[in-house]
């Protein structure tokens, strides 16, 4: 173990993080202890974990401020329904559906981020963070005019008008069908699905990060005077993540859209970007692994808080608020490490307690 | 070094999700009531060996009073909250009633919110599983019972909305029922009515392409319109976003010579747009469907305006009738406001519940299962209710209720019936 590398051995721990909370999850769910209600939230949680880390690429790494994941996260949602839907009849594995669903998902997200990324991303200032904003909007009003049906001909795609059933072919079904978004959604995701995407996202985003593109991306976040004298392609790079992070929120899409009979393009909106980056920025930006943790905390937090009733929402806020306050605030931050390392006291008796001190955390 | 710290992480990490699933636990057997044997009933439905022995714990605490566990989900906060709130306040009411009857059926009802999305609907939803619930009243919106509905369908849930209106709430699920009318009925019932009685020559759409529920009806009135020759000069939209300004929509609807405008929207919208039509000095009739109703309690609103306007609505708060005239009564005293006809299609549901129950025979101590499909051949099975938002309500097999709308129109602050 020693001669792992600081990188090696932080991925590591990233990786047990996700794995531990899978196998606990799925013995707690074997033995029949798992509420309903936690049973329920476990896609849900696997979905915006991805989609943390995956915004974490743009926001920590690349330094640029995106609102409109949701954005990415709808268009390889709808286009998972899309593709699950119409190989109902040819593909009869509902796995392999899902697989081909989520990579589908993926692709179009990725071309959706190119096509923004390009233009915007050439620019300095916060350009991206007002297009993606925009973006966002435009990409919802364009789903909620989108009508999608399929029938023994192929797809019927249209816009703006809507498609009436007896303009099908025998047998043939609405797939999107405007505002009402997709309805008749088999549910193919699973608990697995989401803890091998949430992997998935996992290594492509650390894989990259310590790659050598990864330290080109973090250079131009540092100083991009700095990192174009020296012959980094800014845009490219910029892009690059940009398009990776916008591909991920796709195939977490998709796992989110199969995981529902229905889905509406109203559930992406400009809040459920924003839900994202709260989990990012307290997570940490950058922090892959914070991510990880503020999402699962944060999602899972309104739920418990139900017994509370009315009160639930501000609960939630106090609870962000004393969050941020204590991530930036010197004084209490000491004393939450000083909880910490008394903890790990107690953990770890042989543990000299100021060499603890002395070390700084990664 | 790296390594022991790795490992208290992790097993700090296992600590803390093991608390997170103790406190639901807790807070679960916290909320629930005393009568754990019905909970237990619920939770280990599936297995059979150990549902029997809890059955007999609930026969022994009371003989012959029965409890059942009522959900109910729909939107206490956010945009759709007056209407999960009506339907709560609707619901509560009734349960209040059969409760105080002292009847040996009564019912423990618990609410959750689910911000009118349709994943928190499903957490909401399994919040209740965990109290114990045994019949759904809900969700109150269309989005969410759609989700949900596949969910109860799967878990064998009787599932009783009272106002999500899509055909897709109730297609293909035996277990999905609705006390509402649906959107496409909406649609061709308002279309038949216009031709019908000559309400309007010209007519001009108003809809919301944003939301399921507007798009339902605008589509099939139109179909309806142009197979009974009924002629539609101008169809406009807005969305969620752009529900402040409506005076491009009303000019062309005027430039038309719209003689009528319908308005199949909500009636915070619709407010809005009677106030603009006014200072456009612009007065066609106004058709709403069931969305409308509630504009005269909307706060800040000058009643005047709607002053002749139409809509449809199952339910009458000025109605004369005895169970509208009782209900309305309790109303008032708990809540302050009279109901709308989402709090009236909650309270009929709650009672369809309790005579359906009392029809069946069914007993707490029964499996979801058990009282699902006692419930689902008990509605489809020639079953009628006499409630508050109709007389001779029946169910088809595909869990859609018959009944029909009237349509009143507003005069002086009280809606006539036409």
């Amino acid at each position: 173990m020693k001669k792992l590398s600081k990188n090696a051995k932080s991925n590591a721990v990233t990786y047990a993080i996700v794995i531990v909370f899978y196998i606990v999850m799925q013995i707690l769910s074997g033995s029949g202890t798992l509420s309903s209600s936690l049973t329920g939230q476990l896609i849900p949680i696997c979905v915006y974990i991805c989609m943390a880390v995956s915004l974490n690429l743009t926001v920590g790494i690349l330094g640029e401020l995106s609102l409109g994941h949701a954005g990415f996260m709808s268009v390889g949602a709808f286009t998972g329904v899309i593709v699950a839907m119409s190989l109902q009849a040819s593909v009869a594995s509902g796995p392999i559906r899902l697989v081909l669903a989520m990579v589908v998902g993926a692709v179009m997200a990725a071309i959706v981020g190119v096509l923004v990324g390009v233009p915007v991303l050439r620019l300095r200032g916060d350009y991206l963070a007002i297009v993606t904003l925009a973006f966002g909007e435009i990409i919802k009003n364009i789903l909620n005019n989108l009508y999608v049906a399929y029938d023994a001909e192929g797809l019927h795609i249209r816009l703006l008008t809507a498609i009436s059933k007896s303009e099908l072919a025998e047998g043939g079904f609405m797939i999107i069908n405007g505002p009402q978004g997709a309805t008749g959604i088999t549910k193919l995701s699973t608990f697995t699905a989401g803890f091998l995407l949430m992997l998935f996202t996992l290594f492509v985003v650390l894989n990259l990060i310590q790659s050598r593109s990864g330290r080109a991306i973090m250079s131009i976040r540092d100083n991009r005077i700095a990192a174009e004298s020296v012959g980094i392609n800014v845009t490219k790079y910029k892009l690059m993540a940009f398009v990776v992070s916008a591909a991920l929120a796709g195939m977490a899409g998709a796992l989110y859209a199969m995981n529902f009979t229905g889905v509406a393009a109203k559930k992406f909106d400009f809040n459920t970007s924003i839900l994202v980056l709260v989990f990012v920025v307290l997570g940490g930006m950058g922090n892959i692994r914070g991510s990880i943790i503020a999402a699962a905390i944060l999602y899972v937090l309104p739920e418990l808080l139900r017994a509370v009733n009315d009160y639930r929402m501000l609960f939630y806020a106090i609870v962000l608020i004393v969050v941020m306050l204590v991530t930036n605030n010197p004084t209490l931050k000491n004393g939450v490490n000083a909880v910490w390392t008394a903890l790990k006291g107690v953990f770890v008796k042989t543990v000299p307690v100021p060499e603890e001190g002395g070390e700084s955390d990664e | 070094m790296k390594l022991t710290k790795a490992l208290a992480l992790i097993m700090a990490l296992a600590m803390m999700f093991a608390l997170l699933t103790g406190c639901g636990g807790s807070g679960n057997s916290a909320s629930a009531p005393a009568e754990e044997p019905a909970a237990d009933t619920a939770e280990t439905a599936e297995t059979a060996e150990a549902a029997e022995p809890a059955a007999e714990e609930a026969a022994e605490p009371a003989e012959d009073v029965m409890v059942f566990h009522i959900g109910g989900v729909g939107p206490l906060t956010g945009a759709a909250a007056i209407y999960g709130n009506a339907h709560n306040n609707g619901s509560q009411v009734a349960v209040d009633e059969i409760n105080a009857l002292g009847g040996s059926i009564q019912f423990e009802y618990k609410f959750e919110d689910d911000e009118h999305d349709p994943e928190k609907s499903v957490n909401a939803y399994n919040a209740l599983k965990d109290w114990g619930m045994q019949i759904l009243v809900g969700p109150t919106t269309t989005q969410p019972a759609i989700a949900v509905g596949a969910e109860a369908n799967a878990d064998r849930i009787f599932l009783l909305t009272p106002s999500a209106s899509s055909t897709d709430v109730t297609d293909g699920k035996d277990n999905a029922f609705q006390m509402c009318f649906t959107d496409p009925n909406q649609g061709i019932t308002a279309a038949n009515y216009i031709k019908d009685n000559a309400v309007g020559e010209k007519v001009a759409i108003i809809y919301n392409n944003a939301d399921a529920y507007s798009t339902g009806i605008a589509q099939s009135f139109t179909d309806t319109a142009a197979e009974i020759g009924l002629e539609i000069v101008s169809t406009t939209t807005f969305t969620d976003d752009s529900a402040n300004d409506f005076s491009v929509q009303l000019t062309e609807a005027k430039n038309a010579e719209a003689d009528l405008v319908f308005l199949p929207i909500y009636y915070t919208p619709a407010s809005l747009i009677l106030a603009q039509a006014k200072d456009m000095e612009y007065a066609p009739i106004f058709f709403g469907v069931d969305g409308m109703d509630g504009i005269l309690d909307l706060e800040g609103f000058d009643t005047s305006l709607a002053n002749g306007v139409m809509l449809m609505t199952p339910f009458n708060p000025w109605g004369t009738d005895e169970a509208t005239a009782n209900f309305v009564d309790a109303f008032v005293d708990a809540y302050g406001s009279k109901p709308n006809q989402f709090a009236a299609d909650g309270y009929d549901c709650v009672w369809a519940i309790y005579e359906a129950i009392q029809e069946a025979g069914i007993t707490p101590d029964m499996s979801n299962e058990e009282i699902c499909d006692a419930l689902i051949a008990t509605f489809t099975g020639g079953f009628t209710f006499n409630g508050t938002t109709g007389n001779d309500m029946t169910w088809s097999a595909n869990g859609e209720v018959s009944k029909a709308p009237i349509v009143v129109t507003i005069q002086d602050d009280i809606y006539v019936n036409n």
